[in-house]
C-alpha cells in the first residue's frame, strides 16, 4: 500500500530515519556481522593470533556432546513451556468466557504476572522450592518427594518450566479469551439448540475455530521459550545441575563470557540467528494467511 | 449465556478461583516473607501469616540494601530501573514515529533499503549477538552509563511497523488539505499525525514501560558498579551468596518493590495494556 499524498524534500526524510538507522547499524548490524565473521575464526590460547578456518567452528560445535545436549534440553524445555502454558491458559480462558458476573476481576487477577520480570519470577519460585527453607519443598518432602533441584536435573527443569509458564499464562489467557469472544454466539447457540452439550460444543466448534489463535500463540510461546527465558534460567538454576537446564541462549552466554571461547560462541550465535529467522518467517507467513481468512 | 446450567457456572467459578489461587500464591508467600524477621523466614515450615517486621524490612532495603551480595540501597536501583523504563519507551516511540513518517510520507532513494534494514533487527535479539554488542558498547565507553543501558535497546522494528501501519490508514485528504493550506511536512506531523497517534502511543508506552523495567541480560552485561544496578539485577546479586547467607526476608521485600511499578501500570492502565499487547503482535 502506498500513499498518494506525499511531501517533497531532499534532506528531510534522511534526517528523520537517521536516528533509527544509526542505532540499528551500530548496535545491530555491525555486531551481527562481527558474529558472522568471528564464527569462522580461531584464536590461539593467548589471543595473539587469529586464523580463518571457514566452517570448522560449526563442525566442532555439532560434534560437541555438550552442545547437542543443550539442543535437547532446549527442545524439551520449549515443548514443556509452550504445551503446558497453552493448555492451562486455554482452560482458564474457556471458563472465563462462560462467566457473566465478575469477569473483569478475574481478568485483572490473572494478567498481573505479565508485569513481573522473568528474573523476579524465577526468584519467587526459587524461594518456594528452596530445598532448605521453601514451603513447597517442605510439603513435597512430607508427601515423600525428596525435592532438591540443586542435585536433581529433572527437578531443576521442572522448576524453570513452572516459573516460565507462570510468567506467560497471562499473555496466553488474554489472547485465548479474545479469540473465544470473537466466535459468533449464534453458532454456539445453534449447536446448543441441536442438543450439543458444553463438551461437544468445545471439541467440535470452539476449538477448531480457535486454531488460528492457538497456532499464533504456539509460535509466540516457542520464541519466548527459546529467547526470553535466559533470565529465568540464570536466576533459578544457572544452567545446572550438570547442564540439565543449560538452554541454548544460556550456553552462548556462558561460553562467551565465562569460557571466553570467541569462535565457538560466535558460531552458536549464528545458529541461534538461523533459528530466529526461521521462526520469524513462520510467524509472518501465518499472519499473511490470517489476513485472507 | 447459552443455557442455564447452575452446576456448570459453579464449576467455572471454581476453576477460575483455583487458577487465581495458584497464580497468586507466590505473590502472597513473597509478601509474607517480606514481613518476617531473618530468623522467622528460615523456620521450617515458614509461617503462612504476615509477621511484624514489614516496615523495618522495607526501610532497611530501601535505604541501606542487603548486607550480603549487594549493598547498594534499593531506592537507587529503582531509580535506575525507572530511567530504563522511561527512556527506552520515549526513545523507541520517538525514533520510530519519525522514521515511519519518513517511510510513509516521502519517496526517496534507498527508502526500501532502510525499511528492510529496520526489518532485519526483528531477527537479531540481544541474546544472539551478546558478545559483539558488548564489545561495541565497551569500545564506546558506555559501560556503567545510562546511555549504555538504554540507547542500544532503542531501535525498534515492531514500533516502526506499528506506526507505519497506522499512518497508512490516515486519509490522504488530510495530507492534501494540509498541503493546500501551506503546511510543511513537519507542521503536518506535529499538528495532525501526532495527535491522531495518541492512542497507539499510549498503548505502546505501557508495553515498553514493562519491557524497560524488566530488562535483565542487558543491564547484567553493562553494569559493573553497584550504584548502576537495576532493581531486577539487584535481586539476582542478593541471592548469589549461597543458601546460608541469603537474607530471604530482604530479598523478598526487594522483589515486591521491583514488581510494584510494572504491576501497577498493568492493572491501572489495563485497557491500554491489552491494546498494546494486541498491536505489537500484529
Amino acid at each position: 500500500m502506498e500513499k498518494r499524498a506525499r511531501f517533497h524534500s531532499h534532506w528531510l526524510p534522511y534526517a528523520l530515519v537517521a536516528p533509527q538507522i544509526a542505532i540499528t547499524l551500530v548496535f545491530f548490524i555491525w555486531p551481527a556481522s562481527q558474529a558472522l565473521w568471528q564464527s569462522m575464526l580461531v584464536e590461539d590460547a593467548f589471543g595473539l593470533q587469529t586464523q580463518f578456518v571457514w566452517f570448522s567452528n560449526f563442525k566442532e560445535l555439532f560434534n560437541d556432546r555438550l552442545y547437542l545436549q543443550s539442543f535437547r534440553v532446549t527442545a524439551l524445555f520449549s515443548v514443556l513451556v509452550a504445551g503446558s502454558g497453552l493448555a492451562i491458559a486455554l482452560v482458564l480462558a474457556v471458563f472465563a468466557d462462560r462467566i457473566v458476573r465478575g469477569e473483569r476481576i478475574y481478568k485483572t487477577l490473572l494478567i498481573w504476572p505479565y508485569a513481573v520480570a522473568p528474573a523476579v519470577a524465577a526468584v519467587l519460585w526459587l524461594f518456594m522450592f528452596n530445598p532448605s527453607v521453601g514451603i513447597v519443598a517442605f510439603y513435597l518432602r512430607r508427601m515423600g518427594v525428596d525435592w532438591n533441584h540443586l542435585l536433581n536435573g529433572g527437578q531443576a527443569m521442572t522448576l524453570v518450566v513452572i516459573a516460565a509458564v507462570w510468567k506467560q499464562i497471562s499473555y496466553n489467557f488474554l489472547f485465548f479469551l479474545a479469540g473465544l469472544q470473537s466466535i459468533p454466539k449464534s453458532m454456539i447457540e445453534a449447536a446448543a439448540i441441536d442438543g450439543a452439550g458444553p463438551v461437544k460444543r468445545f471439541t467440535s466448534i470452539i476449538f477448531p475455530l480457535l486454531s488460528p489463535t492457538t497456532f499464533f500463540l504456539l509460535v509466540v510461546n516457542l520464541v519466548y521459550a527459546f529467547f526470553d527465558t535466559f533470565a529465568i534460567v540464570d536466576a533459578a538454576t544457572q544452567g545446572g545441575p550438570s547442564q540439565a537446564t543449560s538452554i541454548l541462549v544460556f550456553k552462548v552466554f556462558t561460553d562467551g563470557f565465562k569460557g571466553l571461547d570467541l569462535g565457538g560462541s560466535a558460531a552458536q550465535s549464528v545458529v541461534l540467528m538461523a533459528i530466529v529467522i526461521s521462526l520469524t518467517v513462520v510467524q509472518f507467513r501465518f499472519i499473511e494467511r490470517k489476513v485472507q481468512y | 449465556m447459552i443455557e442455564n446450567r447452575p452446576w456448570f457456572t459453579f464449576l467455572s467459578h471454581a476453576v477460575l478461583l483455583a487458577g487465581i489461587a495458584v497464580v497468586t500464591f507466590p505473590l502472597y508467600m513473597t509478601f509474607v516473607a517480606s514481613s518476617l524477621s531473618a530468623e522467622q523466614v528460615l523456620q521450617v515450615p515458614m509461617p503462612l501469616v504476615p509477621g511484624g517486621h514489614l516496615i523495618e524490612n522495607y526501610t532497611q532495603v530501601l535505604l541501606h540494601g542487603s548486607e550480603m551480595g549487594s549493598s547498594a540501597p534499593v531506592w537507587r536501583m529503582m531509580l535506575n530501573s525507572l530511567v530504563m523504563a522511561l527512556v527506552i519507551p520515549i526513545g523507541k516511540i520517538s525514533i520510530s514515529l519519525i522514521s515511519a513518517f519518513a517511510i510513509v510520507y516521502f519517496r526517496f532513494p534507498l527508502r526500501a533499503f532502510f525499511f528492510w534494514m529496520i526489518f532485519i533487527t526483528l531477527m537479531l535479539p540481544v541474546e544472539v549477538r551478546i558478545m559483539p554488542t558488548y564489545k561495541v558498547v565497551s569500545d564506546l565507553g558506555m559501560i556503567d552509563t545510562y546511555a549504555g543501558l538504554t540507547v542500544p535497546l532503542i531501535a525498534s522494528a515492531t514500533a516502526t511497523f506499528l506506526f507505519r501501519q497506522f499512518f497508512l490508514t490516515i486519509p490522504d485528504e488530510l495530507a492534501e488539505a494540509a498541503r493546500i493550506d501551506g503546511a510543511g511536512p513537519l507542521r503536518f506531523f506535529w499538528d495532525i499525525v501526532l495527535p491522531l497517534s495518541r492512542t497507539n502511543i499510549a498503548a505502546l508506552f505501557v508495553i515498553l514501560f514493562i519491557y524497560g523495567w524488566n530488562q535483565y541480560l542487558w543491564p547484567l552485561l553493562v553494569t559493573t558498579r553497584e550504584d548502576m544496578y537495576t532493581a531486577v539485577i539487584g535481586i539476582k546479586r542478593m541471592i548469589t551468596g549461597g543458601d546460608a547467607a541469603t537474607e530471604w526476608n530482604l530479598v523478598m521485600a526487594t522483589a515486591i518493590l521491583a514488581m510494584l511499578p510494572p504491576a501497577l501500570v498493568v492493572i491501572v492502565m489495563q485497557k491500554w495494556f491489552i491494546k498494546g499487547l494486541v498491536d505489537t503482535e500484529k
